[in-house]
């Protein structure tokens, strides 16, 4: 399921996760590649996000290996794992922006936090450059959380997210309550960051357009496993229920008649 | 790994030559570096391997505020410098401030106006619950008694531990510092007078409605505060549901019985605290304890007592309440509102006990 020469960036091995009798999921593998955006798709419940919590170490698995950026993450202590989340930047869903800071104070958070040696004007021009290319104009710097709308909420946790120049960005549904112009630019701003910095990107979404706009590869969630992980036109070629229901569904065809080159060229 | 060469020429000001990493690893210092080198400056880039965004932005707000040259950059990092270029675009970190005396009367102005609203707000919103309790009149069906049954038990039955406790201590320290000071004229006798009258007076009523401001108008305002930022209070009105009726009637109507309740078990209490250390410190049996209590308080000083609680009560719901509603945003504001709602609920109550006092003594309640 790994394309040729791919360096792992991520890589999840037998990943088994319970809360009570329900079991979220069992001998759950999963590769995420250098340079490559990896979209996450499933249905509600099948455990998206507690997978997004697991690889990022907010939730410690019942069983299963997990190896991000190299570096084993299980069992870490606190300061080993802190040279880890240097390197990597997180969007939650719902922005998860400290409510008391402004939003280039936020950006400022991780700066502060791992570099105080930084110059404050440094620092504050550094913060300006984040929030422009997270796609905020600069009036939006001294704004608190409250006043900005779901969108903007959304690109000041991306440039949170991107303060540190991470290797690898995580984004939980980023698309999700915006509308479908927001959510285009976003696709585009997450595209063009990832050609400019080379990051790499997984992406939980439920956004098709999302997908068929911005994923190199898509991963499927089910039965609590990754049940297939490749392009879309390699996912349709597959004939599990549940795949071909999602793509080929009503709001399915309508995105992928928005992308039709993708589509076609599968059939080339 | 990264070593920079530092070489100043006579002539042409000096060259900065990275080598290895420029990234925000070594930010700080290649600001600093940067800094102490004189104009005009040339930055070499040819031995650069890694540049990340920080870095580029760091070459370019040289390049910007000091004009300086960069030589050998390699196509990636040129193209870098310009992407970094782009979203050149200052943004203020923190709100504008006005300084000194402005901002200081404009503070005093605020606050005056945030009093002035709090005020006719709480009007207001009392007001906004008589109708709601019309309503509830004219239509008992509306009725929520699922809902006041259980405020019941949380604002009553559950107080009745840590206001009993509190009320048996007070009751003994009263006892035990009243003798201390009676002693001294051998007046020892009148403990008895002293704890029975300043219970049922004042201090049953007062002391239970500081617990429960602490304990109920707290909770009110936070669980009213977080259905608001949730959205939960938007919703019930729009399904037809009116949030006074459902939410703010149930916990009037709860700390209006409850008080009296409460306030009356807080003296008995009390009164038990002070029977048992009169009882082990000074040997006045129980049962001349309880006949001295019979002689000595009149049964005015009871009512004065019960009918202070309701209204106690009242106002602590109330401006729990008030203060749940006025929640707006962030969390944080959940909890400034419950805040302000306990100090504002406790300093009512006493204002409240000082009018009380002065109309209960006019009218001939001594």
């Amino acid at each position: 399921m790994t394309p040729p020469g791919c360096q792992p960036v991520i890589e999840v091995r037998g990943l088994r996760n319970s809360f009570g009798d329900q079991v979220v999921h069992d001998d759950l593998d999963l590769t995420v590649c250098r340079g490559e955006i990896l979209g996450v798709v499933g249905g509600s419940g099948t455990g998206k996000s507690v997978l997004l919590r697991s690889i990022i170490g907010l939730q410690t698995p019942d069983a299963g290996e997990i190896c991000v950026l190299g570096e084993d993450m299980i069992g870490r202590n606190e300061d080993e794992a802190k040279n880890i989340r240097r390197r990597w930047g997180i969007l939650f869903q719902n922005g998860a922006l400290f409510s008391t800071l402004t939003v280039a104070e936020n950006v400022e958070v991780p700066l502060r936090e791992y570099f105080p040696h930084i110059q404050p004007p440094l620092l504050d021009e550094i913060a300006s450059y984040k929030i422009a290319m997270g796609g905020l104009p600069p009036d939006a710097g001294p704004k608190y959380p409250s006043e900005l709308s779901g969108g903007m909420v959304k690109r000041a946790g991306l440039a949170r997210a991107l303060a540190l120049d991470p290797e690898l960005l995580f984004l939980d549904e980023p698309t999700s309550g915006l509308d479908p112009m927001a959510a285009a630019s976003f696709d585009e701003l997450i595209r063009s960051l990832k050609e400019r910095l080379g990051l790499t990107v997984f992406l939980i979404t439920h956004d098709l357009d999302s997908l068929y706009a911005v994923c190199d590869r898509v991963a499927v969630l089910a039965d609590r496993k990754v049940i297939a992980v490749g392009t879309i036109p390699e996912l349709l070629a597959l004939d599990h229920p549940w795949i071909q229901e999602y793509f080929n569904g009503p709001r399915g065809r309508a995105a992928a008649l928005g992308h039709e080159d993708i589509v076609e060229h599968s059939k080339a | 790994m990264a070593d920079e060469h530092i070489s100043a020429g006579a002539t042409d000001g000096s060259v900065y030559r990275v080598a290895g990493g420029l990234t925000i690893i070594r930010a700080a210092t290649t600001q600093r570096e940067l800094d102490a080198l004189p104009d005009p400056l040339t930055i070499d880039l040819s031995e650069v391997e890694r540049m990340d965004t920080v870095g580029a932005w760091i070459i370019y707000r040289t390049v910007r505020d000091r004009g300086a040259k960069v030589i050998g950059a390699s196509r990636d990092e040129v193209s870098l410098l310009k992407q970094v270029a782009d979203f050149d675009k200052p943004a203020r970190v923190i709100p504008e401030q006005p300084s000194g005396a402005v901002r200081a009367l404009t503070e005093l102005g605020e606050w005056v106006v945030e009093a002035g609203r709090t005020l006719l707000g709480l009007l207001g919103f009392f007001g906004a619950t008589l109708i709601a309790f019309a309503a509830v009149i004219k239509r008992p069906r509306r009725f929520r008694v699922n809902a006041v049954v259980q405020r019941f038990d949380v604002v009553g039955v559950r107080a009745l531990g840590i206001i009993g406790l509190m009320s048996f201590l007070i009751g003994i320290v009263i006892a035990q510092q009243g003798s201390v000071q009676l002693a001294q004229f051998g007046a020892e006798v009148y403990t008895i007078n002293l704890i029975g009258r300043i219970t049922a007076r004042e201090l049953g009523t007062l002391m239970t409605a500081i617990m429960v401001a602490g304990r109920s108008g707290s909770a009110f305002a936070a669980q009213i505060g977080t259905m608001k930022i949730t959205e939960e209070i938007d919703a019930m009105r729009t399904i037809g549901v009116s949030p006074v009726e459902a939410l703010v009637i149930p916990r009037l109507i709860s700390a209006v019985v409850m008080m009296p309740l409460l306030a009356f078990w807080s003296m008995l209490l009390t009164l038990i605290g002070g029977g048992m250390f009169v009882w082990l410190s000074l040997g006045i049996p129980p049962i001349t304890y309880i006949q001295r209590l019979q002689e000595v308080i009149p049964l005015t000083d009871l009512w004065v007592g019960l009918i202070k609680a309701p209204v106690f009560g009242f106002i602590i719901a109330l401006s729990g309440c008030f203060q749940g509603m006025l929640v707006q945003g962030d969390s944080e504001q959940v909890g400034t509102r419950t805040t302000i709602a306990v100090v504002q609920s406790i300093f009512l109550v006493i204002v409240l006990d000082a009018v009380f006092a002065v109309f209960f003594s006019n009218i001939g309640w001594i």
